[in-house]
């Protein structure tokens, strides 16, 4: 590898990334410094196995992500905006839209609704912490080194060019020589490696960690979504793992999984890739669907509608999943018979995802709807949502996708179930749990503007793209001449997109504002809220619950009011025990760094590098294997202090 | 006084837009203005799906908008306020059966339309055979039965079904025809069909529709549709005048890059099948009606 194909030089994009890079580092470490924060951070932060730490980080990581990928957005946008534009080059804006892509499926949706997951979980379910916290941070710090990875490549070696699908023979050496398709190989893989396991520690933590008195059916909608998200992340993400680790053998190793030649076949690695691709749209999708489900039912003052419905559809999905990746290859020539049965199923699929959606509008109904900003969201979203699954039943239709297909009416379908699906789900999980997680309420006004902003920048960029796909408009294409009336359409489309980025401003602004201005929140229950995470203080101590809630239905927290504010109510004696807990570690940390240096060496095909970053993953296993002395007692003096400090009596 | 001329100024503003937006409107969006039979047929599937999900969603649209307004939390609202009502087996029937109707009905004419791509669309007439093959950045496209060649551009007579073989000799592409009906993968060592037809005369668009590299968003070619006679006074035109084809003059259109039209006599015997076998074919898998061994067609 020579230097000037190792740094990336000569592009002023680059440049000025390159640049800006250095001063925000050299920024955050003189900080650092100077306020003497490095002991904070290593012990409060990055060594922290606490689950509403892990989601604060999984939150902030995801924030940047959707800022850079936001970015790349704009600049597509732009160099879109009018034909024969000159901003990006072809090859520039290949990449572009590769990492867009990349990021917003996998290093932005994915740890956003980890955020989630960890936020609220635990809470919901009256447990202390998720089935195995140190898993849970290894987790974090794979997702983490992952991404970092991947945003390297920007500035050293050059970015992955073949999109997010990465299909060969595009995705091979014979196209593409360089480190870019390494870099989107090993990057996925390493976070990927997280996912799994942050699938598999939820599923047990759910399944194993609720408080006593709460059965299955008595879980709050939301538990359920990552139940079934779960159910998919395990059996959709290890098909990906194995996808690319193929791919990465032909490209290292000189194998022919996927070239016709020597008998292997580049189809297999797009059905491999969809088996995890479709599924994948259902992880991101199902945790929405359940924060919709909890701010539905929380700001209509009523009980969620047909709760078995919604968990019997959520479970439908998750299994359904499997059965419809074709449909993002029906003109592949499959067969007819192939493309009947996968066109029926994709059909099949959108039943119980309306289904949810009347449940929605009945939970409302005969209701008394108060239009905070995570309902703001949820209506948003249920528009939204109604138009993308519209036309994604249009392109479950398999001879009308022959037309539809790699045509901007996908890019737009896509971006509306994405955007209109998972982003603002996530916004209206963020606004709901904010003050659980932070303390303290967000200003209300600011995020109405962020809401609109978004909801108009929204249509006014993605509907004219339904419009550019029966105009014949293919994606991915850097160009295009004026011959073809697509113009006024595509400057539309980029005005909506910078809509979309105020929206995003004005939720920063939101932020810093209230952090600054807001009250703090000290009843730990702002929205009269129905499950368990609101029963403990804003923000929860470290433990979460003094002394684990007893259950007894659906709602508890709800029916434990409307007890409480009986006149002949009489509190329960609650007694405190001392409480086992996990103590932190650095050896999460310590694997995400190792992982990366063997990614960043197989990247370049440095085996030496590679080899010490595995072996140093190895090291911190067996380092971890013979660690007995794992946890620690809160004595019940602690709790008592930490309680008082909180504004609580026991 | 000020509000009233910025409103004013507003509404001008909004109505250039529009007419911005409206201009050229109905012809611009070729795939809704088919010239063929399989578009035709294509462009019913999805104006009967437009419809069929239109009936589900825009009522779920308005009900949501009367929900919020009629039950809003304020305190002279006195709408009916049930918090624990939670289920009605009747109103779930329907919300589950409405959708399995209408999927059923649409997975009907589904099926149908697929069963129909397969099969050439009118049967009267003998098909011809285009081979086609995608190259890094242009389209090479080879008249087995005529024994010429055209690259980024292609002919084909009116009223008679056309069937498109299509490989690749490089990355990956899809070979698209929005107003004659639908796009098809193009794959190295692969041959797969393509059944189009065009029933007017005309200059139809055509493109590359999978991402294939750095040159992709060139990969345009237009369709020139004419008449069974004048398509072979071309054939005859191009068989006298044009260059032929030979094995390194494709070697060099081979070579990743842009190049405009061209048009050749005749080119190598047998040259698409090779270039399949090269790019590694078996001969004996896939033998469904998509996936095949394409009549070698020697002239
Ligand atoms: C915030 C506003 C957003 C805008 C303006 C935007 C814009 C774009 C544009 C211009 C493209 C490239 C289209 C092409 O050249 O074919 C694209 C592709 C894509 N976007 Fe977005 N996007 C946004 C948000 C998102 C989000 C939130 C997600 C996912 C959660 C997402 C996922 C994707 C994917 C998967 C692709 C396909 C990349 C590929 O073709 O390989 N986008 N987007
Ligand atoms: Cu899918
Ligand atoms: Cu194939």
């Amino acid at each position: 590898m020579q230097t000037q194909h190792f740094f990336i030089v000569g592009d002023p994009l680059i440049l000025g990334a390159d640049i800006s890079i250095i001063l925000v580092s050299a920024a955050i470490i003189f900080v650092l410094t100077y306020f003497k924060k490095w002991g904070w951070l290593w012990r409060e932060w990055l060594t922290t196995v606490d689950h509403k730490k892990i989601g604060i980080m999984y939150f902030i990581s995801a924030l940047l992500m959707l800022f850079r990928g936001g970015v790349d957005a704009l600049l597509m946008r732009l160099q879109l905006m009018f034909p024969n534009m000159n901003l990006l080059e072809s090859e520039h804006y290949n990449e572009i839209f590769t990492t867009h892509g990349t990021i917003m499926i996998l290093f932005m949706a994915m740890p956003l609704i980890f955020a989630m997951f960890n936020i609220a979980v635990p809470l919901q379910i009256g447990a202390r912490d998720v089935a195995y916290p140190f898993l849970n941070a290894v987790s974090f710090w794979l997702f983490f080194f992952g991404a970092l990875l991947l945003n390297l490549s920007f500035v050293i070696g050059g970015s992955p060019n073949a999109s997010w699908w990465g299909y060969p023979p595009l995705s091979e050496l014979t196209f593409n020589p360089g480190p870019g398709e390494n870099f989107y190989i090993l990057s996925i893989q390493i976070s990927g490696i997280g996912s799994i396991a942050t699938g598999i520690n939820f599923l047990i933590t759910i399944l194993k960690m609720r408080a006593p008195g709460m059965r299955l059916m008595d879980m709050p909608l939301f538990t359920w979504s990552v139940l079934s998200s779960c159910i998919v992340i395990i059996a959709a993400f290890p098909v990906l793992t194995v996808a690319l680790f193929l791919l990465f053998m032909d490209r290292f190793a000189g194998a022919h999984f996927f070239t016709m030649t020597h008998g292997g076949d580049p189809m297999m690695y797009v059905n491999l890739f969809w088996m995890w691709g479709h599924p994948e749209v259902y992880i991101v999708v199902l945790p929405a669907f359940g924060i919709f489900s909890e701010v539905v039912s929380v700001f209509s003052k009523k009980v969620i509608f047909g709760y078995t419905s919604m968990v019997v559809s959520l479970l439908l999905i998750s299994v359904y999943a499997y059965f419809t990746w074709v449909h993002h290859f029906f003109t592949m020539g499959a067969g007819a018979d192939v493309n009947t049965f996968f066109s029926i199923s994709t059909m099949l699929i959108a039943i119980p995802t309306g289904v949810k959606v009347f449940n929605w509008l009945l939970t409302m109904y005969r209701g008394r709807i108060r239009m905070t900003e995570p309902m703001l969201w949820t209506l948003g979203f249920i528009v939204c949502f109604v138009v993308g699954g519209a036309t994604g039943v249009m392109l479950s239709v398999a001879p009308a996708d022959y037309q539809y297909h790699n045509s901007y009416f996908v890019v737009a379908h896509f971006h509306n179930v994405l955007i209109g699906g998972t982003v603002f789900g996530m916004f209206a999980g963020m606004t709901y749990w904010w003050p659980k997680i932070f303390g303290f309420k967000l200003n209300p006004t600011l995020g109405k503007w962020a809401f609109w902003l978004w909801n108009i920048g929204f249509y006014v960029c993605f509907m004219p793209q339904y419009a550019l796909g029966f105009m014949g408009m293919t994606r991915r294409i850097y160009t295009y001449p004026d011959d073809m009336g697509w113009t006024p359409y595509n400057v539309v489309s980029t005005i909506g997109a910078f809509i979309m980025a105020l929206g995003f401003v004005f939720q920063v602004w939101q932020i810093v504002y209230s952090a600054k201005r807001m009250d703090r929140d000290v009843t730990g229950d702002p929205w009269d809220g129905h499950t368990l995470e609101w029963s403990t203080t804003s923000p929860a101590p470290y433990y979460n619950f003094a002394v684990i809630p007893k259950v007894e239905g659906r709602d508890a927290f709800w029916k434990e009011k409307k007890k409480r504010s009986q006149p002949d109510y009489k509190p329960e004696k609650r007694e405190l025990k001392p409480i086992h807990f996990p103590k932190n570690s650095g050896i999460p940390f310590i694997m995400g760094v190792c992982f990366f240096i063997a990614g960043f060496g197989l990247t370049f095909h440095w085996v030496w590098l590679g080899v010490i970053g595995l072996i140093g993953v190895a090291a911190t296993l067996y380092a971890r294997s013979f660690q007995y002395d794992t946890e620690y007692v809160i004595p019940v003096e602690e709790i008592k202090k930490t309680e008082a400090a909180l504004g609580r009596d026991i | 006084m000020i509000t009233k001329r910025r409103l004013v100024r507003l509404k001008n503003i909004l109505m250039l837009l529009l007419l911005f937006v409206m201009t050229g409107c109905s012809k611009n969006y070729i795939v809704l203005d088919p010239k063929g039979p399989v578009g035709h047929a294509e462009l019913r599937l999805i104006i009967l799906s437009t419809i069929l999900i239109a009936i589900v969603c825009v009522p779920v649209i308005l009900l949501m908008l009367y929900i919020v307004y009629r039950y809003r939390d304020t305190p002279d609202n006195n709408a009916p306020y049930a918090p624990n009502w939670e289920s009605s087996r009747l109103l779930e029937i329907i919300w589950w059966g409405v959708p399995i109707i209408i999927v059923a009905i649409l997975g009907y004419h589904t099926t149908k339309g697929i069963y129909g791509l397969v099969k050439p669309p009118t049967t009267d007439k003998t098909p011809i055979t285009i081979q086609v093959t995608s190259l890094d950045w242009k389209w090479l496209f080879q008249y087995p039965d005529q024994n010429i060649a055209t690259v980024n551009h292609v002919r084909i007579p009116t009223g008679v079904p056309v069937q498109f073989v299509l490989t690749s000799d490089a990355p990956m592409n899809s070979f698209w025809v929005p107003q004659l009906g639908g796009q098809e993968y193009t794959m190295p060592g692969m041959a797969m069909r393509l059944w189009l037809q065009a029933d007017h005369p005309g200059k139809y668009f055509g493109t590359g529709a999978n991402f294939s590299g750095e040159g992709f968003a060139h990969m345009r070619f237009p369709v020139i549709a004419e008449s069974q006679a004048d398509f072979n006074q071309w054939v005859k035109k191009v068989k006298k005048t044009a260059p032929p084809m030979t094995q390194s003059e494709y070697e060099a259109i081979k070579n990743p890059g842009l190049i405009d039209q061209r048009t050749y006599s005749s080119y190598p015997p047998n040259s698409f099948v090779e270039t399949l076998m090269k790019n590694g074919h078996h001969h004996t898998e896939r033998r469904n009606e998509n996936h095949d061994v394409p009549s070698t067609g020697t002239p």
